[in-house]
């Protein structure tokens, strides 16, 4: 498969009065095209400012990022939803084409059918208090999923969820991803999230984040995030994975 | 009737006496104190030279009446009022979204904002007198003063303490900040607009009436401060009592608006 994305030596550092504190140093990393990547790290790492300088959040204070494909454009999955009370469910999810004016009938009916493929179309015109929290966190999927981005950027995703909305929604995002055939990169501190879900998994050491270990995930049985929870070689990763972090309290 | 209906009844009745309760204790409360104020004034028990009385206050009100002064008081305190506070209101969510779009600004007006908010207002008023003149001008200008600055520093609170996960949203999307402040920022501040509305209201009419004390020749203030100079404590509790009914009606409308804009 093509590269879709290229990190190339990437810093990032802050100031503050005080001192300097680098935050991410020397990161390389390749990114295909339609790859489910999963970035994980102890917490505090810097994990998910790589993902704020992917999306021109933050700036980077080093290295290159290069995007082999023309307009790459990314939609980026915050962990808390975000969705505006004050605007319907329809109206949340067209938020972003509103901001890039591509608000045309055409991308709106595609937005219409995405909610109606997973299962919100009666909610269309709800406004989000009525919503569950996985509803909710669906919807923010396809208001991302709404400008058509090329690479999604999902941080901790599911984070602000219960245990079982977790399973099922972490299933039913990969799904989505996967049906409208999309790149992602995810950052999380759920290792076995990571490896149910990823084709690869980056382990980033300690503040400041470098790369440590890519493992390649290959399950046996790759239906689904749920179903692969229970293969025999997920235990292998995990523990190799955890061994990786070297959690110390 | 099942036992869930008979249950709920008596939850409805229990509601209901309650609420009658209430409502007649607010009607005693004001029947007793104005029937014990008439009748210590009956039997000149106090001296209604000083404490005047309900029924003096209503042949008072009755003789402004018919004189056509009254209406010409209420609707000069009223139209200073409103109008200050549509001033007020203009300069202050200008004011606050210029401060909340260049934060440099904001930091460097901040302690200026912060010694005129304090200060009280009223110190100015022999200045604002002797620099605007002996007019309305005037009046407007120190309601302004009292209820403007208030107004911008609620408001641009307000446009801060918007949820910095929304704007982070919208940054993702590489909106630019004009595309913040209108999809974010004001829609999620309807309540702290409201909130300073009727905070600007009661600041205009308490700077109208202050003003009116220190000069005018019209208004409810006119009255009250006329009233005292030639000893008519009639005509001041008159007044006093009409400047309640006047911001207790411009709150309310206050109210409605609120309720018109929060439906959702």
């Amino acid at each position: 498969m093509d590269t879709i994305l290229k990190i190339d030596h990437l810093n990032k550092s802050y100031h503050d009065m005080k001192s300097v504190i680098l935050a991410v140093e020397d990161v390389t990393l390749d990114i295909k095209e339609k790859e489910f990547i999963s970035i994980v790290g102890p917490s505090g790492c810097g994990k998910s400012t790589i993902l704020s300088i992917l999306s021109n959040l933050e700036k980077k204070s080093g290295g290159n990022i290069t995007f082999n494909k023309e307009n790459c454009k990314l939609g980026y999955m915050l962990q808390k939803d975000s969705l505006f009370p004050w605007r319907t469910i329809l109206e949340n999810c067209l938020l972003g084409l509103e901001i890039n004016q591509e608000l045309t009938q055409e991308n709106k009916e595609r937005v219409v059918r995405l909610l109606e493929t997973y299962g919100l179309k009666d909610f269309m015109d709800k406004y989000p208090d009525s919503l569950s929290g996985g509803m909710r966190q669906r919807v923010a999927l396809i208001r991302t999923l709404a400008i058509n981005p090329d690479i999604l950027l999902l941080d901790e995703p599911f984070s602000a969820l219960d245990y079982q909305t977790r399973l099922a929604l972490s299933d039913d995002v990969y799904k989505i991803i996967k049906q409208e055939g999309k790149t992602a990169i995810m950052v999380t501190h759920d290792l076995a999230e990571a490896i149910s879900l990823s084709d690869r998994i980056v382990v980033l050491t300690k503040r400041p984040a470098k790369v440590k270990k890519i493992y390649d995930i290959h399950l046996t049985d790759k239906s689904s995030p749920i179903h692969n929870r229970k293969c025999k070689e997920f235990s292998i990763y995990y523990d190799k994975i955890w061994r990786d972090l070297d959690v110390h309290l | 009737m099942s036992t869930y209906e008979i249950e709920h009844q008596q939850f409805l009745r229990k509601k209901k006496r309650e609420k009658r309760l209430i409502l007649f204790s607010q009607i005693a409360i004001i029947v007793i104190f104005l029937v014990g104020w008439e009748l210590l004034a009956k039997s000149h028990l106090v001296n209604t030279f000083l404490t005047s009385s309900p029924g003096n206050v209503i042949s008072t009100f009755v003789s402004l009446h018919q004189t056509n002064g009254l209406y010409n008081h209420i609707w000069i305190t009223v139209y200073e009022t409103i109008l200050s506070f549509t001033i007020a209101t203009v300069i202050g969510i200008g004011v606050a979204t210029i401060l909340w779009w260049c934060p440099k600004v904001a930091k460097i007006v901040d302690p200026y904002l912060t010694v005129i908010n304090s200060l009280p207002k009223v110190a100015l008023g022999p200045l604002i007198i002797i620099w605007v003149g002996a007019s309305i001008n005037s009046i407007i200008f120190m309601a302004l003063l009292i209820s403007a600055i208030i107004t911008i520093i609620n408001i641009y609170n307000g446009f801060m303490t918007t949820d910095e996960n929304f704007i982070t949203l919208l940054k993702s999307f590489q909106a630019k900040k004009s595309q913040i402040f209108f999809k974010a920022v004001l829609p999620s501040n309807r309540l702290t607009f409201i909130n300073s509305l009727k905070i600007n209201i009661s600041m205009s009419l308490i700077g109208v009436i202050m003003g009116e004390l220190l000069v005018s020749k019209e208004g409810l203030g006119y009255l009250i401060m006329y009233g005292s100079q030639v000893f008519n404590i009639d005509l001041v509790i008159t007044s006093v009592f009409l400047l309640g009914i006047v911001s207790y009606l411009m709150y309310y409308i206050i109210t409605l608006i609120e309720k018109k804009l929060i439906k959702k």
